[in-house]
């Protein structure tokens, strides 16, 4: 075994040429070969790279999807999103919990099945959902439990599973996933017939200047939920000084709620490409990197594949599309499990072998990306935007939506509503209008950009979808009658706690105690005084966190408090005896209790 | 004088050099920004966040972020104050901090800036996480209670030693100060020489049989609280005006 693994390991260096800034892939191809990452796999691969391996095992142990302990066969990994949960994902938890004998994070004794929870998978319109060994399972129902169970034991392979296959590109051969696209609303920019390559052929007849002039006369902003300027971002990055410079994509689609990346990626890919083949012309960068979260591993050979059919239509690769002096690669670099590294910083580290921790800023990354050059990093989204923006052109694409918001915006929508999925819809859209669209007009409270965004009351649904007023990267779960939406806002700070890189102090420590709080008024204990403390507390975190997962992470439980302090409010209670209502008599003497045999004589009337 | 820059620091002109950040700027100013996880002679690491200030009404790290003429921060502000008090709170109840018995008590930053913010009781309640000591070493403890992940034994050991002793491990609530071996401090390569062990702000890295050595009352923050040498620099040359 030893032999083998320093063999392997030597091999798997090899190959990536001992670049330690690629470290992610390594690890992951260690662990593909030998299921887990030992300590003495993590001490061959440091020597290997010639690097201290602390930091080997300090990246090891920062990513959810590589594993320190053996693990089974088949690794269940049981997403635990709130949209999943709404849907059944806790009773179907509980049964894979009863079937297989063991709790999260164990694996069954015959080593054949281990069980995890997954913060958001992205199926949230198809929940419960599980990925198996990279193979997605969606609908699943407590029916199909004990089918999934029996199938693993006996032959520890996902893929039989898989009965039938999604619609469009979910079937191609390089995919063959149950995943549904569910596309309910086709809009003018991204779900509109393309004449394929026009884009980069437009872009490649102007200058550089020019096509970042039209980005800016589109008035494109970054579909990722920030929201800042495309056209101003890629300016930056031209003019930074440096030899190399590289164009990221980020498919780290994370935030619960979102999972529009998915279908993206999975029906428009060479609209993905093309635009940041556009981007890379545009600053003057000749090689970019799609950074895909882990979760969407099924997609990667289909993705590869795609990038090969580009390079042999001349797409990609020296002088491309007949444009001379003009060298455009791209490669997938995979996650593996952290909802940070969406953070463009975190990203970069990660792309760079390194624990998935944002950097400070500055320098910025336009001017010290990775590997230290001049970085661009877009959404998914947004490189879809500019393929049709330099296809149609920027008039055509900025008279659609609002002033501020021009273009359209893609909507991944879940929860309490009769039709969940994908819309394509322009700017400037009202909450209500979007609640019909979508059949969830009793809604109680929509969530509007995920956990990190805001929870909004019925009082705010004429509020309008824009960057101007609800600021979104697409996420909606609709709350329908009967959600409680101080548990759902108890759920999404479990979220954080589990995401956060944990490199500061408020993000790391104040959303635990976020947490403490509200489960203490969820129990039928709190008091008054506890909402000044929560949101306190929360605008500690916020001001005081270094990036904007910290900043975001309260905002569970600070816009439910301003929107729904009704709610709240309800569960409180002035204790009349002075106690501390969290007091609890009986655990605080169940020691003497059991040391003495006997009941305290008071509790004996 | 061309690299110098002069920015305004809670109504106070301030003169910095050109590549200083807020923090230094302050400091050779003898203004204090309370900090922890922030030393001379090592990189900044930001994760402390205490010397989070106001600049352009954005909250910045003032350890990281450089000066620019005409810069306007606002530092001294009873809102930041009170959430540096809570981080200073969050940090005793994440770890178990045992300040009457603890053999850095009087010598201890985190302890001092408890005292100069006036806290004498946490109002969060405590985590009491379940952590190990390690005294596999000969000559150093490493007790993993008292530890707030500051960083700066991480910093030091690489960029001051040479070495990469310590490393941080896992993430979020369940990130932890690690070493470089499969378990031990003794394992590694840690010297009494270097200066990793003299980085650690709180007991979590204590040198053997040297405990107590400071009678009560000569301990560094006995007597002055914690800042008050970098303000006597204002006060000095304030007498010389």
């Amino acid at each position: 075994m030893s032999d083998n693994l320093k063999v392997g390991i030597k091999n798997i260096c090899r190959e990536y040429g001992r670049d330690r800034s690629r470290l992610m892939d390594i690890l992951e191809a260690v662990q593909g070969q030998f299921g887990w990452i030992s300590s003495e796999a993590i001490d061959l691969t440091a020597r290997e790279l010639s690097m201290p391996r602390a930091e080997v095992e300090g990246v090891v142990s920062f990513y959810a999807f590589l594993h320190q302990q053996p693990t089974g066969k088949a690794i269940i990994r049981m997403c635990d999103g709130v949209s999943c949960n709404m849907n059944g994902g806790h009773n179907v938890a509980d049964l894979f919990k009863k079937e297989l004998g063991i709790s999260f994070g164990q694996t069954t004794s015959d080593g054949k099945i281990t069980l995890e929870h997954t913060s958001c998978l992205g199926m949230c319109d198809q929940g419960p959902a599980a990925i198996i060994n990279g193979t997605v399972i969606t609908h699943i129902s407590t029916d199909t439990v004990k089918e999934i169970v029996h199938t693993l034991r006996e032959t520890a392979d996902p893929r039989k599973l898989v009965k039938t296959f999604g619609a469009g590109q979910n079937a191609d051969r390089l995919i063959q996933s149950m995943v549904t696209n569910n596309i309910r609303k086709h809009g003018p920019v991204i779900f509109s017939v393309m004449e394929p390559f026009l884009a980069l052929k437009n872009a490649l007849a102007m200058n550089p200047a020019e096509v970042i002039r039209d980005i800016k006369t589109a008035r494109l902003r970054g579909r990722g939920g920030a929201g800042f300027p495309t056209g101003m971002k890629w300016d930056f990055t031209r003019e930074a000084e440096g030899q190399r410079r590289f164009v990221l994509c980020n498919a780290d689609e994370g935030e619960p709620g979102t999972f529009k990346d998915r279908v993206l990626l999975t029906e428009c890919p060479h609209m993905v490409f093309e635009g940041m083949t556009i981007a890379g012309y545009a600053i003057g960068a000749e090689e970019g990197i799609v950074y895909l979260r882990g979760e969407y591993q099924y997609l990667k050979n289909y993705l590869e594949n795609v990038l090969a059919e580009r390079r042999e239509a001349g797409l990609l690769g020296k002088n491309l599309a007949g444009k001379a002096g003009f060298h455009f690669t791209i490669r997938i670099q995979m996650g593996a499990g952290a909802y940070v590294c969406g953070e463009e910083t975190a990203l970069i580290n990660s792309c760079e072998g390194l624990r998935g921790e944002p950097r400070d800023r500055p320098p910025f990354r336009a001017q010290q990306g990775y590997l230290g050059a001049p970085t661009v990093i877009n959404n998914v989204e947004t490189f879809c935007c500019v393929t049709r923006i330099l296809e149609k052109g920027a008039p055509w694409f900025a008279q659609i939506g609002s002033q501020a918001s021009s273009g359209t915006k893609l909507f991944s929508v879940s929860g309490d509503c009769n039709r969940p999925g994908i819309y394509e819809l322009p700017y400037g859209i009202t909450l209500k209008d979007l609640l019909v669209e979508v059949g969830g007009e009793d809604a109680i409270g929509v969530q509007v950009g995920g956990p990190s965004g805001q929870c909004v009351s019925p009082a705010g649904f004429n509020r309008i979808i824009c960057y101007e007023d609800l600021a979104t990267g697409g996420s909606i779960i609709v709350f329908g009658p009967g959600r409680n939406i101080i548990e759902i806002a108890g759920q999404f700070l479990d979220f954080f706690i589990e995401e956060s890189c944990g490199w500061c102090v408020p993000c790391r420590v104040g959303n635990v105690l976020l947490k403490e709080r509200v489960n203490k008024i969820l129990a039928g204990k709190g008091e008054p005084e506890d909402l000044a403390y929560l949101e306190e507390l929360g605008k500690t975190v916020k001001t005081m966190s270094r990036c904007g997962l910290g900043q975001t992470s309260p905002n569970p439980v600070l816009t439910t408090l301003q929107n729904f302090r009704g709610v709240y409010e309800k569960g409180l209670k002035k204790p009349l005896d002075k106690m501390q209502r969290t007091f609890d008599l009986d655990s605080a003497l169940q020691e003497a209790v059991r040391i003495q045999g006997r009941q305290p004589v008071h509790f004996q009337d | 004088m061309s690299d110098a820059i002069t920015l305004t620091i809670d109504e106070v002109e301030v003169t910095g050099r050109k590549g200083q950040t807020i923090l230094q700027a302050a400091d050779d100013a003898g203004l204090y920004i309370p900090r922890l996880c922030w030393v001379k002679k090592l990189k900044p690491g930001a994760t402390c966040r205490l010397c989070t200030v106001m600049v352009n009404n954005r909250p910045v790290a003032a350890c990281t972020q450089p000066i620019t003429e005409g810069m306007i921060v606002l530092h001294d502000t009873e809102p930041l104050n009170r959430y540096r008090r809570n981080l200073i709170d969050m940090m005793f109840v994440e770890g178990n901090h045992m300040c009457p018995v603890c053999e850095k008590s009087g010598n201890c930053e985190l302890q001092a800036l408890a005292y100069r913010f006036g806290i004498t009781a946490p109002q969060y309640p405590y985590l009491f996480p379940r952590r190990p000591v390690d005294a596999s070493h000969p000559d150093v403890f490493l007790d993993q209670n008292r530890c707030i992940q500051c960083g700066r034994c991480v910093r030091a050991s690489q960029e001051l030693d040479g070495k990469s002793v310590f490393q941080f491990f896992g993430r979020g609530a369940q990130k932890k100060l690690g070493v470089n071996a499969e378990a031990r401090l003794a394992d590694t390569n840690l010297n009494l020489t270097d200066e990793a062990l003299n980085s650690c702000p709180v007991g979590a890295l204590l040198r053997k049989r040297v405990g107590y050595a400071i009678p009560v009352g000569r301990r560094l923050y006995d007597l002055q609280p914690i800042g008050s040498e970098i303000e006597a620099k204002a006060r000095r040359a304030a007498n010389r005006k």
